[in-house]
């Protein structure tokens, strides 16, 4: 599966043209738009649809003897792990198993925290995210983050937190906007937000903030989204809004979730991996996990003997 | 087309441009290089201290005051002995002063005043204090004490001026350290029945006791630095003297008083002095950060 | 009282005499006696100030003296123009150098260098508020001014066709020398206020930045800077009382010229340099007119102090208030900054 061309990857890439890959991106968040105006016909096709997500093929990943640390406490032991594309992947486990540090491994994320570090492979399609050749910056922006807390920027509109992610590459402002609505529309937030998008993002309510930190990382347009905990600390509809917000999303990128309630791993995700003491016990379809887990560890913790 | 030439081509889009990296690695260089220029002025005046300071101690330097003579290059222009013990006596009543009533404040504004209106005021104006210009403590202690009283300048009224300058300082210090003894020591120490002031004695202050010598002595330093408020208090006089009621000379008095002087030999005793007055003020750092590394507080 | 059914004896174990009580009384009232004392000795300052320089004010009038051009001793002619002109050119060359290089420290301490390195920079940083002001003076004109002379000139007559920036000839103690030790002497006060703002910042939205794939440096201008403003903007505003308070090294460097200097690099003279320098030797009016030109300097610095504590307390409100949302993890934001607003 490793590329045969060596040049091949994120790390490589800059120096290539990058004019067909502005028209990639602007046929990914239209698809169908006519070649003479592509911004007005994307604003006129999310119009139609109040949740505008249209499908593509997403990328997989793969996990390979992954094991991260901090210092020389090792929270994460040697795990293999594949997130199919455009499926949602749960990871599910008591607290302290590693599973926020296992997904925070996979965009890179991890190594933020001073004194830690991880080794293995994580393997976006067929690139090693971890390969001293490639960049860390890009590996973010393909791989998109949603935290346990939202956190818009406090000191940004909500325009604004939403074209954040944008304006870091285009250098163009003025086709910022329909990608801004696109994204907002895509998280399902556009008609609550629509009429004000000049206000502070922080004054949204905290499910509004998390879909607005979900359409944050949607505007770039990333192959995976990885949340961790996203509905920890919402209520209960707040949770279903983004529950349902999931559910279509697949159909665009890969969704690895991590979450502490198990009610959640079963109504979201086509696998769920259990994870115990930073090791892999058991991962398989939502549905066998559940009902029929091979592993007794398993069994005890979805029907709730521990964590 | 392989799987690898399919994904390259999709990620590419997430590629870094060279400007992004070249802005980035252009700020950190930046940043970098602005840290730098903040350390050298540090480099530069240690540097020169030592080489122009040292140059000029000996041990008649602390021994012997200044005979005044700033012009004859034949004569001895004398050494600083005055000017250290001044600053010592000068700074010592200060601290004598400034220590117990700032303390007395930051006790009353943490164990009595809290949040009420009058304890509001107080830190209003104790942090006026702290930004007055020094050398506005020195007219200060000029109108009362001097103007006020008819009387000539003195070495306790330059320990005054000190002592309102040391004052704010304190006592912001001290309230801060005050604040972070934790509510429910006190009130255990209440719950078995100790009147407050025994609580604040024996519970409250003993805790905060680390943190409250660091402020005190950072304080004792800076105060000891200050050359404007002495000028028109304490003012300035060459013989060593022990009595507080008359003028006395103080290190950054006199190093003010001879960077004016037109003979070298003079300007050299200035950089002795004022690498002995840093000496002096470093060692007090040090001993106040040594300190607040052992404090359980913070 | 309440205890009437209790018998006698009992009663007296429960009732404190008042003689126990004392110590708490004594110490309740003291403390809040020294409490009030303070605030009656500023008022007390301010209202004799004004009555000191009240001679100079009634003479020349209160406009006539803060704005007169014309500061003549020998004439008792005092108008403080000169005076206050050298005192605002040289604060604001100080935030104008010193504010830039002291964030650009903090952010470098606090983003971008090995965490072994921050504590010994933070050191040695605040090590530039230890050296007394007298010894930045001795070392500006002695060394600095001179040093810098060739290259002032130079600068200088660059300049020639801006207006007051270039053209003369560069003296040893000037205008702009005093300024550039000024921005030395109020950096580790701005940097110490920057770093401990920085820290307020709550790590989620550091992360955020991160996540959306932006360079370390995209991340300080999208989470950091933004978030700090308002800190930064009073720990300059802080720096700039320092800068317009500061008397001795001032007096050594700017050259005590009591005229409106013709251009950057001359001579000037600043509100603190004329006390200092005038104090000793003055009678009757010219002392009068000193005191108030005191009482200037006292009015411009509580002006620039206060709007600094207010920005300062509102970031340090801020900082605390996420510190406390966030799970719990260690507030003391606000603390901190107070602490460092205090010791500073």
């Amino acid at each position: 599966m490793r590329s045969p061309r060596p040049s091949s990857g994120v790390a490589d890439l800059e120096s290539d043209s990058r004019s067909d890959t502005d028209e990639q991106r602007r046929e990914r968040i239209a698809p169908g738009a006519g070649a003479s105006s592509p911004t007005a016909t994307a604003t006129a096709a999310a119009a139609a649809t109040s949740a505008a997500v249209e499908p593509q093929a997403g990328l997989g990943v793969r996990l390979e003897q992954l094991r991260a640390f901090y210092g020389d406490l090792e929270a994460v032991s040697g795990i293999d792990l594949d997130f199919r594309a455009n499926e949602v992947t749960a990871i599910i486990g008591p607290s302290g198993c590693g599973k926020s540090t296992l997904i925070r491994c996979i965009n890179r994320m991890h190594e933020e925290i001073p004194g830690a570090r991880a080794q293995g492979r994580v393997m976006l399609d067929d690139l090693d995210v971890y390969s001293p050749s490639v960049d860390v910056v890009a590996v973010r922006r393909a791989i998109g983050m949603v935290f346990q807390k939202p956190n818009p920027f406090p000191t940004m509109s909500i325009f604004n937190n939403v074209a954040a992610g944008l304006r870091l590459s285009s250098g163009r402002r003025g086709d910022l906007r329909p990608k801004v609505e696109a994204a907002l529309r895509s998280a399902g937030l556009w008609d609550e937000v629509s009429e004000r998008l000049d206000e502070p993002g922080a004054g949204l309510s905290g499910g509004q903030q998390q879909r607005l930190c979900i359409a944050r990382s949607l505007a770039v347009d990333p192959e995976v989204i990885l949340m961790d905990e996203p509905c920890s600390a919402l209520d209960p509809i707040a949770t279903l809004k983004i529950e349902e917000l999931i559910d279509r999303l697949k159909a665009r990128v890969t969704i690895v979730i991590v979450t502490h309630n198990m009610q959640q791993a079963a109504r979201v995700a086509d696998r769920t991996a259990f994870m115990l003491d930073g090791r892999l016990i058991e991962v398989g379809p939502t549905h066998e996990i559940f009902t029929r887990p091979a592993d007794p560890r398993t069994e005890e913790y979805v029907t709730g003997k521990f964590g | 087309m392989n799987a690898g030439r399919a994904s390259g081509d999709r990620l590419e889009r997430f590629a870094v441009t060279p400007a992004r990296k070249r802005r980035d690695s252009t700020a950190r260089a930046v940043m970098l290089g602005a840290t730098i220029i903040a350390l050298i002025p540090l480099v530069l005046i240690v540097y020169y201290l030592l080489r122009k300071g040292l140059g000029s101690w000996s041990s008649s330097f602390f021994t012997t005051d200044p005979t005044g003579n700033t012009f004859f290059k034949s004569s001895s222009i004398g050494g600083i002995k005055s000017a250290i013990l001044g600053t010592i006596e000068i700074v010592a009543l200060a601290s004598a002063m400034a220590i117990p009533v700032g303390l007395g404040v930051a006790v009353w504004l943490v164990e009595y005043g809290k949040d009420s209106r009058l304890a509001q005021a107080v830190r209003f104006f104790v942090d006026v204090l702290t930004g007055v210009p020094s050398i506005l403590f020195g007219l200060f202690i000029y109108i009362v004490l001097i103007v006020g009283t008819g009387s000539s300048y003195a070495g306790y009224k330059g320990s005054l001026a000190l002592a309102l300058l040391m004052l704010p300082v304190v006592t912001r210090a001290t309230e801060v350290i005050l604040q972070l003894v934790p509510g429910a020591l006190r009130e255990a120490a209440l719950a078995l029945g100790a009147p407050r002031w025994r609580v604040i004695l024996r519970v409250v202050l003993p805790t905060a006791l680390p943190g409250m010598i660091t402020g005190v002595l950072l304080a004792v330093a800076r105060a000891a630095g200050e050359t404007a408020p002495l000028l028109f208090t304490a003012a300035a006089t060459l013989k060593t003297n022990f009595n507080l009621g008359q003028f006395m000379n103080s290190l950054p008095v006199q190093i003010y008083s001879d960077v004016t002087s037109p003979t070298t030999a003079v300007v050299n005793r200035a950089w002795g002095a004022a690498l002995a007055l840093v000496a002096m003020i470093l060692l007090l750092n040090v001993i106040a950060r040594l300190i607040s590394r052992r404090s359980r507080l913070a | 009282m309440e205890a009437a059914s209790i018998s006698g004896g009992e009663r007296r174990v429960l009732l404190r005499s008042p003689l126990a009580r004392l110590p708490d009384q004594a110490l309740r009232y003291g403390l809040t006696a020294l409490a009030v004392l303070i605030l009656a000795l500023i008022v007390y300052f301010f209202i004799r100030l004004v009555g000191e320089a009240g001679p100079a004010f009634a003479k020349f009038g209160v406009f006539g003296f803060a704005f007169g051009n014309n500061w003549n001793v020998s004439a008792e002619h005092f108008g403080a123009l000169p005076l206050l002109v050298g005192t605002l050119i040289t604060s604001a060359l100080a935030l104008l150098i010193g504010v830039p290089v002291a964030v650009a420290t903090a952010v470098y301490a606090t983003e971008l260098c090995p965490r072994r390195l921050r504590g010994p920079l933070t050191v040695l940083v605040e090590l530039l508020a230890a050296v007394p002001s007298v010894v930045y003076g001795l070392w500006g004109i002695f060394f600095l001014a001179p040093k810098l002379q060739p290259a002032e000139q130079w600068l200088a007559d660059r300049l020639s066709f801006i207006p007051f920036i270039g053209g003369g000839v560069v003296t040893i103690p000037n205008y702009f020398i005093t300024g550039l030790v000024l921005a030395i002497m109020i950096l580790p006060i701005v940097s110490a206020i920057s770093r401990e703002v920085m820290a307020t910042v709550p790590s989620d939205q550091k992360e955020a930045a991160l996540g959306l794939g932006a360079t370390r440096w995209e991340m300080i201008r999208m989470a950091v800077l933004p978030y700090c403003r308002s800190g930064i903007v009073g720990g300059s505003m802080l720096g700039l009382g320092r800068a317009i308070g500061e008397t001795i090294a001032v007096t050594i460097l700017i050259g005590d010229a009591p005229q409106l200097g013709s251009h950057l690099f001359g001579q000037g003279y600043s509100l603190a340099a004329s006390i200092a320098n005038e104090f000793g030797e003055a009678q009757g009016l010219h002392r009068s007119a000193l005191f108030a030109a005191g009482l200037v300097l006292f009015v411009l610095t509580l002006l620039v102090n206060g709007i600094a504590r207010a920005l300062v307390l509102r970031a340090a409100r801020a900082g605390s208030a996420q510190a406390d949302a966030g799970a719990g993890g260690g507030g003391g934001g606000g603390q901190r900054i107070a602490e460092t607003v205090a010791g500073a």
